[in-house]
């Protein structure tokens, strides 16, 4: 032990001469940090074989996925030639001793600053502009097909409620005063839209490619709404009334997550999504609305 | 890479690189602010920052369904002409050079007449009824007005200090760098206040 | 108290009380902030392995922590709520009060004076009175963990309506007025602090200390103030509304029609999406205010161990100026999914997708400073060059949440908490590693043990990678953040894996940490004594002795006569040129 200490603390340099010539010259150091560079995209790759979003199970998920893929591609690129350029100079240039480069000329600065430059432009925004914004466009801007199933989706401290608007397709009034044990969403019960509103606790069901239009509202404070299979991720804030809409289009059950904070039950808030044939979401629905 | 390897020549010389011939001017060229001055700007930069925060919120809440305008308390616009004319008192201290500087007393009493009245307008709201919560426009009311007052009475010490100040300049005949920097900063107030008025009454 | 050109030092200081507690020098101001940041890192570190731990064995029981903190860990099993509350802390801890207050504070104090040939700040007084303000805001932040309810639960980013109202999560009763009231005096006290840096980097440099030749050190600082005075202010705001909302009963964010815990929220027509527009406002430049001084201070270690120029000075003040300018305009970015309009999620899309430009440019420059140098790998340009593949790992990942689309699934996840960590978590702290080892000479008079620096890096370096890395692709993967527990999801239980490996990790980079305290505290008393330039570096603070003494300059403050990185010169007799040296070189430094 005293051993060890005293080689650890002994010639303790305190020049740079002294610092880097004898035992503690770094050569090795240089080589195992260029090592070390190779290392992280490789790393990475390893990591990303193992680790991927869950198989896409929506209509626009596709293009989530093509512009994540995209920048996997072209990023990951750009992460594998800056490692390996980082390793080659930290390897090359920790083995000479005296200086072979000084200054660049402005006209070489510059020269070599349109490098990043171009390719922020062509990577990041023009990956953005070119996969991302029609995506975005879609998901978001776009209004829902007139054919889309509404569905009204409630979050609450810790559990998410579903509500569907019933034969007459309009949703009841709700209000905070009419909340209650038997009525947790406070529909108004002098509003004869809400009679035939459906509420379900947890569980969403719907149709297989049919477009949805999900509002969502939140009872207390923001929550997320979270389908990682579908690529829908929203968050719900209290007092906006919020539409997103998709189409899902693979069959199957699913979990929903609630990906904002929303207190000490947030790591529970589970829902669960079924997607079913048509025909059988309308028997379920038909059989409960009765 | 093909950087001009070992292109090291004449460098210090000062052929090839801005920098290292640049002679490098004298720290404080004749245009620069003094150091007060630039402390005392980049305050009321930050202090504007402040105050755009609030107006912006302002803008986004007054969006919201249940915004009603309030009727400001009607000494507002006595307290704003008292606010206006201490301005002016002020820039008249700020060209005189006297022993007793009688328009910076002046100014200061004026800023307190502001202060008061300000807490006036108060009572004056809430004798209507609009309390801190009733109404968000209220609330804004409430906190802007207390924020600038807040800084006001700020500058109403700072109004004192440089009276002292102004004393001493005026004995050993220097110039007196805290009655400029006083003077910026309540017209700043001054300023400020016509913004969060047209803020509050127009908006 | 009248201006000089060379700074205020005020009169030589006698006494204990006066020369290191209530003391006006910016040398001792520095090291105080430096010495409780170290210690805020103790707690924030602490924080972070107790979140580990509960993440990798979720209900660990840890008795003897139960007796620390009864209500969050009764019987030694920790609660959810005081997760969320070691969350909030730790991030609050970390941001504020660790790397803003080490590297902003800590380092800007003791090198701007210095570096710029100054005697002392503009208002030394002011400075002192900055420093004491941020200790009791720490003092605050500390001390809420033991109010009812517990500390802050609300994450660093306190939403409302959670971090409105006391019933919506324990944490949110007295916890998070104290986080806010500290949260007022520590952007006071930075505020006092900015005012300071950005009057004396303007008006106090000494004769022929042109901006074009301040060392990128002060370049950066200077932004980093000017961002911190033109942004903190929305987060005073934000945190004034957020006090009247949670004790005066108004309603600036807090909506209407609200049911909390089994009762009717008294709150009318507030918005929630206000809070994080202003909160953000302040957010993402703050990210700037930390990452920028870091990235200065490894030009400036790199330039000493390159033994060159440091590669395009002119790029990264250009990169500089953009950057702070595009950085007030991107904070959308963190709101794409927040239910804001999707026409300004396009806005800021485009403008984030912007910003990696000038960031990249300093990349580019920092990766081209080593080119055609003789590396001398020292601890602190190891950890220089440990920061050069920091920023780009945790610059490239910044490019998928930039990107609105790919953010819609990457969001609230662990890519999140990966790419934040490499970036205001690991360049930070590896060049406060650099900075540390690179200028404890001239602060302490002594240098700190070499090959202990050196075991220090290579454990750091595996141990950040570790932790982090590996956190982008269980994003990749759906792990949401802030969870108590990966324990009630189907998807989630299949990653929990590699949470096992993260958690070591953050052990071994835990006791390489400690291997530095012990290193740094070891060699403030034995270490073997610096001279004034240990390192042959140019700059202006090692032109004199190690400590300074107070006031800098022993005789008149020093002339300056060139940049600051001549490294290497041509027709000098030895490969550095201190920045006092006259161009015909005829005198030599001392
Ligand atoms: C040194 C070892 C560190 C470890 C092991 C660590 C670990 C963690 C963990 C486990 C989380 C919570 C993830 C979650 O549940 O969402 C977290 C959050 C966070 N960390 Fe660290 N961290 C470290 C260092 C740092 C540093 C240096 C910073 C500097 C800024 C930092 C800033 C943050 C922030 C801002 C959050 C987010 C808090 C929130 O969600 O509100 N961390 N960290
Ligand atoms: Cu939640
Ligand atoms: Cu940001």
């Amino acid at each position: 032990m005293g051993v060890i200490f005293n080689i650890l603390m002994r010639n303790h340099p305190s020049t740079l001469a002294a610092a880097t010539t004898g035992p503690l010259q770094g050569r090795s150091h240089g080589l195992l940090l260029a090592l070390f560079c190779l290392l992280v995209p490789f790393l990475c790759f390893l990591f990303w074989k193992q680790h991927q979003p869950p198989p896409v199970a929506s209509e626009h998920g596709a293009g989530i996925d093509l512009m994540i893929n995209y920048l996997l591609a072209a990023v990951g690129g750009l992460l594998l030639v800056g490692h390996a350029i980082l390793a080659w100079f930290v390897w090359r240039f920790s083995r000479q001793d005296r200086v072979t480069f000084r200054l660049a000329t402005v006209r070489t600065e510059w020269k070599w600053a349109l490098v990043p430059v171009v390719l922020m432009l062509l990577v990041a925004e023009g990956g953005v502009l070119v996969f991302g914004v029609p995506v975005w466009k879609k998901f978001y801007v776009a209004k829902a097909p007139a054919n889309a199933l509404t569905v009204e989706v409630t979050g609450q401290q810790f559990v998410w409620h579903f509500r569907y608007p019933g034969k007459d397709g309009l949703f009841g009034r709700t209000h905070v005063k009419f909340i209650d044990d038997d009525n947790v969403l406070g529909l108004d019960p002098t509003d004869a839209a809400g009679r035939d509103d459906l509420i379900v606790n947890g569980q969403l069901r719907l149709p297989v490619n049919r477009p949805v239009r999900l509002r969502l509202r939140s009872k207390d404070v923001l929550h997320g709404f979270f389908l990682p299979s579908q690529r829908v991720r929203q968050d719900i804030v209290p007092g906006m009334l919020i539409e997103v809409w998709f189409v899902p289009n693979q069959a199957g059950q699913f979990e929903i997550l609630c990906t904002e904070l929303c207190g000490l039950g947030h790591h529970m808030m589970r829902g669960l999504l079924q997607v079913m044939p048509e025909r059988e979401f309308e028997q379920w629905l038909n059989q409960n609305h009765s | 890479m093909q950087m001009e390897l070992t292109q090291t020549s004449g460098l210090s010389g000062g052929t090839s690189s801005a920098l290292e011939r640049n002679q490098g001017s004298d720290a404080n060229p004749p245009w620069a602010l003094s150091t007060g001055e630039l402390a005392l700007w980049a305050f009321l930069a930050t202090v504007t920052m402040l105050f755009a925060a609030f107006a912006s919120a302002y803008l986004v809440r007054r969006t919201g369904a249940d915004w009603q305008p309030i009727d400001l308390p009607g000494i507002l616009w006595f307290n704003t002409m008292v606010l206006l004319s201490s301005s002016g008192t002020m820039e008249l201290a700020r060209r005189r050079r006297e022993r007793f500087n009688g328009w910076l007393a002046i100014t200061t009493w004026l800023g307190i007449i502001f202060f008061v009245g300000q807490g006036l307008g108060w009572r004056q709201l809430a004798a209507h009824g609009v309390y801190l919560s009733t109404n968000p426009q209220g609330s804004f009311f409430y906190v802007l007005t207390g924020l600038h007052g807040l800084h006001l009475a700020g500058g109403i010490l700072f109004l004192g200090h440089a009276l002292n100040r102004a004393a001493r300049a005026h004995s050993d005949g220097r110039d007196d760098a805290a009655l400029h920097g006083v003077a910026t900063y309540w017209h700043f107030l001054a300023a400020l206040w016509i913004g969060l008025l047209v803020l509050l009454s127009a908006l | 108290m009248i201006p000089t050109p060379i700074g205020n030092a005020t009169p030589h200081a006698t006494g204990f009380w006066r020369r290191y507690i209530f003391s006006a020098d910016h040398k001792v101001i520095g090291i105080q902030y430096y010495l409780t940041a170290m210690a805020m890192a103790l707690v924030a570190g602490a924080l972070a392995l107790l979140m580990r731990i509960q993440l990798t064995w979720p209900g660990i029981r840890l008795s003897w922590l139960g007796k620390l903190f009864p209500a969050g860990m009764p019987g030694g099993v920790m609660t959810p709520e005081f997760y969320l509350s070691l969350i909030t802390m730790h991030g609050t801890l970390m941001v504020f009060f660790v790397i803003s207050l080490a590297l902003v504070s800590g380092f800007g104090n003791y090198l701007i004076p210095i570096q710029i040939g100054a005697r002392d700040m503009a208002y030394p007084f002011l400075n002192m009175l900055s420093f004491w303000l941020v200790v009791p805001a720490c003092l605050i932040m500390l001390g809420s963990f033991f109010v009812e309810g517990g500390a802050a639960a609300a994450g660093w980013t306190a939403y409302p309506p959670l971090s409105a109202l006391p019933q919506a999560v324990p944490g949110s009763g007295w916890g998070q007025t104290l986080w806010l009231l500290a949260m007022a005096l520590f952007i006071v006290s930075f505020t006092m602090g900015g005012l300071n840096y950005v009057t004396t980097i303007l008006n106090l440099r000494t004769k022929g200390m042109s901006m074009m030749r301040l060392p990128l050190t002060v370049w950066t600082l200077f932004f980093a103030a000017v961002l911190g005075l033109l942004t903190f202010p929305a987060l005073t705001a934000a945190a004034i509304m957020l006090l009247f909302d949670r004790h005066f009963g108004t309603s600036f964010f807090v909506p209407g029609g609200l049911f909390v815990g089994g009762e009717i929220v008294p709150h009318e027509g507030g918005t929630p999406l206000l809070w994080q527009h202003l909160f953000w406002f302040l957010g993402h430049p703050e990210v700037y205010v930390l990452l920028l001084p870091a990235v200065g201070m490894t030009f400036d270690v790199l330039a000493a161990f390159t033994r060159k120029p440091v590669f395009g000075y002119r790029l990264v003040v250009i990169s500089l100026i953009v950057l702070t300018a595009l950085s007030v305009v991107v904070w959308g970015h963190h709101m794409f999914v927040s239910g804001m309009s999707p026409y300004l999620g396009e806005f800021f899309t485009i403008g984030t997708m912007l910003i990696t430009v000038p960031s990249a440019v300093i990349g580019l420059c920092l990766i081209a400073s080593l080119w055609g140098g003789c590396l001398r790998l020292t601890t602190p340009m190891l950890f220089a060059i440990g920061v050069i593949a920091l920023f780009g790992t945790g610059g490239f990942g910044g490019i998928f949440l930039g990107n609105a689309t790919s953010d819609i699934f990457l969001h609230g996840s662990y890519f999140v908490v990966g790419h934040f960590h490499f970036m205001i978590g690991g360049v930070t702290l590896f060049a406060m590693f650099a900075a540390t080892y690179f200028w404890f000479p001239k602060m302490f008079g002594r240098s700190m043990n070499e090959r202990l620096g050196r075991i220090h890096f290579w454990l750091s370096l595996i141990g950040f990678y570790g932790m982090f890395l590996g956190m982008h692709f269980l994003g990749l993967n759906g792990l949401p953040r802030r969870y108590y527990a990966f324990t009630q999801f189907e998807i989630l239980k299949p990653l929990q894996g590699m949470h096992l490996w993260i958690s070591i990790s953050s052990f071994l980079f835990a006791a390489a940490s400690f291997l530095f305290l012990f290193n740094f505290f070891w060699s403030l008393a034995r270490g073997s004594r610096a001279a004034r330039n240990p390192w042959e570096a140019t700059t202006l603070e090692w032109t004199v002795r190690s400590p300074p003494p107070h006031g800098n300059w022993e005789a008149e403050p020093p002339q300056v006569h060139r940049w600051a990185y001549e490294y290497s010169a041509p027709d000098a007799a030895r490969d550095f040129t201190p920045q006092t040296v006259e161009p015909d070189g005829a005198m030599a430094p001392k």
